[in-house]
């Protein structure tokens, strides 16, 4: 019953990527898309200020270790310092070219990510966030658990016996190599520790 | 021919059961990390290198190392049978790969692209046979300053010949080599760069980099473009096989060319993308009808095989002969090494010669174990693929959580890999180059201490850097590489104005 029901689901999601992908040719290109959420432009500026400041603040912690140049070479700011300052450049040869360039050409803004795609981004980006938190208090065997099991089950609407057993299966798995098989010590939680391993 | 014997005892060490099973395991790995879109040669090895921890040296690398060609392999298969390449250097691939296998001839094609792999390896691994241990051997003279020479050559050869915006490749490298600079500094074993941050004192561990950079940002896009899999049926019979391997000879002089840009895109770091495209390109140029390409020729399929094959095996001779890797596989690999307690560089051959010719002897006996796996087991690779992506993608994220977390048996390294996803997802859309990054993090500190040794060897004399013919003419090409695109810009201004005023 329940995997009559599983594969129902799946079904309606894949059409709308194979859709987008072979109604792009004849469909304007921006016309069946989803708004823009933010243009390339603005990203591209906005990394160029991050660098320009992740330089700076880099470059001042090597201005206080020393950048100078000792008797026997470089000291430990040395080069560091000064790659900082070529960073400084190149970002901001980067903001300017990126700002200059909206005043000559009148062409369409160019979409880093519209709504649909962000929202696609987000389906997995926020789930690994979670399994990261997860990570730290459960235990990474468990929380894989609840990743690959929640995953499947909210992002592929896959049915909740598949999930389960997928995910069980894997995380045994991943267990059994890593911690009996190879030796590789990975964070635990209160589950395993009930197990006395 | 002293190359041969060595060889021989080469083989003699890799020939037990369990380094044979590894290499079994590893291919396997390997052709599904390639088959599956969202992971790729690159994170696969990075994910996978805790494994190989607790093992000897060449046991973990003929894995790792197997993970490769594995990857190499399977990429063909998404290219050909659903029009996907699964590797950035399997996309000239799809040119005249997928229209074969829209025309139902996907076993020819699949096969072609497994052949002319093993002849791109082949004929790379042979020039490593040859050719790695000469250059060891002319190395090991090497003091500080040719070292940091090369270093400095491999950095301005990225900026002088990459095909990415200038700017976008030096704030590439230049992040890179900033972040391999944080932690002690080994030369005056100061703190720098930590703010008095204790999870920074280590360092930042490339490795964790490139997990964060290539998987989880890997796994953002393609959720991003949500890919749908339709893909054509393969099977390949041994009718199908002959018939292409008897066709081969006649394609003899494309299979060379595209093995011969494929070796020296390889050595120099241009990459098996680059190399890829460059020997289909070439392929269409020396043909005569050129208008058959795209349209299912088989000799497109040859030709960026055997080109991607040749690169990314070759890559490994500089990694292994200098220690400077060739492309971002082989600095992971290059990084493994040193996990493993070797010190890479030319010395290698001398002190580990089971080690350097272990891994040698694995490359042809991988080539050819791989070849046949492949070929016999394409249907089950290709139904991998027919796996939910919702299933795969929270694996391919744990699998990256476990390789962060192995290095440095450290939590915060998991935080970075998620910070270093958001960071390679954004400068993957915006146009920043990721191999210039992994390059500068792992040769870094390498090429500041070897910089800073010579200026303490030359009493802070820089003239050190042109002291003798060697490190001059090695230096001086740096330099000449790093200016050559402003001189050529400089020079086609020059010749364009007086074409301009004519006109």
């Amino acid at each position: 019953m329940s995997s009559e029901r599983v594969e129902v689901p799946p079904a309606p999601a894949p059409p709308p990527p194979g859709g987008a992908a072979a109604g792009g040719a004849d469909a304007a290109a921006s016309g069946d898309e989803s708004p823009s959420v933010v243009r390339t432009r603005t990203v591209e500026i906005v990394v160029a200020i991050l660098l320009l400041g992740f330089a700076g603040v880099m470059g001042f912690d090597n201005w206080r270790t020393g950048m100078g140049w000792a008797p026997d070479g470089p000291q430990a700011g040395y080069f560091p310092f000064y790659l900082s300052v070529i960073l400084a450049c190149a970002s901001l040869y980067w903001l300017a070219e990126t700002a200059l360039k909206r005043q000559r050409s009148a062409s369409p803004p160019k979409s880093f990510v519209n709504r649909e795609q962000l929202g696609r981004v987000l389906q997995v980006f926020v789930p690994t966030v979670l399994f990261c938190v997860a990570t730290q208090f459960l235990g990474l065997y468990v929380a894989s658990f609840l990743l690959v099991a929640g995953f499947m089950r909210w992002v592929g609407k896959i049915a909740w016996w598949k999930c389960l057993v997928t995910s069980a299966v894997f995380s045994v798995a991943m267990f059994v190599v890593f911690d009996i098989a190879f030796d590789v010590i990975m964070p635990k939680g209160p589950l395993e520790a009930l197990f006395g391993r | 021919m002293e190359a041969i014997g060595l060889l021989l005892h080469g083989f003699a060490v890799l020939f037990t059961v369990k380094t044979l099973s590894l290499m079994m395991v590893g291919l396997v790995l390997g052709i599904f990390v390639g088959v599956l879109p969202g992971l790729g040669g690159p994170n696969g090895v990075a994910i996978l290198l805790p494994l190989t921890f607790t093992m000897d040296p060449t046991s973990a690398i003929v894995m790792l190392s197997c993970i490769y060609w594995g990857a190499l392999f399977g990429g063909a298969i998404t290219s050909i049978l659903f029009n996907i390449p699964g590797e950035a250097w399997s996309v000239a691939t799809t040119f005249d790969g997928y229209p074969m296998a829209q025309q139902g001839r996907a076993g020819e094609a699949l096969t072609a692209a497994f052949t002319s792999s093993f002849i791109g390896s082949f004929v790379a691994v042979l020039l490593i046979t040859f050719l790695a241990p000469r250059i060891a051997a002319f190395a090991i003279r090497f003091g500080p300053p040719e070292f940091f020479a090369v270093y400095l050559l491999t950095f301005c050869s990225f900026v002088g010949l990459g095909r990415e915006a200038r700017h976008k490749t030096i704030i590439s490298m230049c992040l890179g080599l900033i972040l391999s600079g944080i932690g002690l500094d080994t030369v005056s074993a100061q703190l720098r760069m930590t703010f008095g941050w204790k999870e920074l004192f280590r360092g930042i561990s490339f490795l964790v980099a490139v997990i964060g950079l290539f998987g989880i940002s890997e796994i953002m896009i393609t959720m991003e473009e949500s890919l749908s899999l339709r893909g054509h049926a393969a099977r390949i019979s041994l009718r199908v096989v002959l018939k292409v391997w008897k066709e081969l000879p006649r394609y003899w002089a494309t299979l060379l060319r595209s093995a011969a840009i494929g070796c020296w895109l390889g050595i120099t770091p241009g990459g098996a993308i680059a190399a890829s495209f460059m020997g289909y390109n070439m392929a269409k140029r020396f043909a005569k009808d050129k208008e058959s390409f795209g349209k299912g020729r088989i000799e497109g399929v040859f030709a960026p095989e055997t080109a991607a094959h040749a690169s990314g095996t070759s890559a490994l001779l500089p990694m292994l002969a200098l220690g400077i890797p060739g492309s971002g596989t082989a600095a992971i690999l290059l990084g493994g090494l040193m996990v493993w307690g070797l010190n890479p560089g030319p010395l290698l051959f001398v002190e580990h010669k089971d080690f350097v010719w272990g891994t040698i002897a694995s490359m042809y006996l991988g080539n050819v174990v791989g070849l046949v796996l492949v070929i016999s087991t394409v249907p089950l690779f290709a139904s991998v693929l027919r796996v939910p992506f919702a299933a795969i993608a929270p694996m391919i994220v744990v699998s990256c959580a476990i390789g962060a977390y192995a290095i440095q048996n450290a939590m915060f390294d998991i935080w970075l890999m998620l910070l270093f996803g958001l960071v390679g997802y954004v400068f993957k859309k915006v146009g920043v180059p990721l191999a210039p990054f992994t390059l500068a993090l792992v040769l870094g500190s390498r090429a500041e201490d070897a910089f800073r040794l010579s200026m303490i060897g030359a009493a802070g004399d820089l003239r050190v850097f042109w002291s003798n013919p060697l490190v001059g003419t090695i230096t001086t090409l740096a330099v000449a590489l790093l200016v050559w695109p402003i001189v050529s810009a400089l020079l086609a201004r020059v010749r364009g104005a007086p074409a301009g005023s004519t006109a």
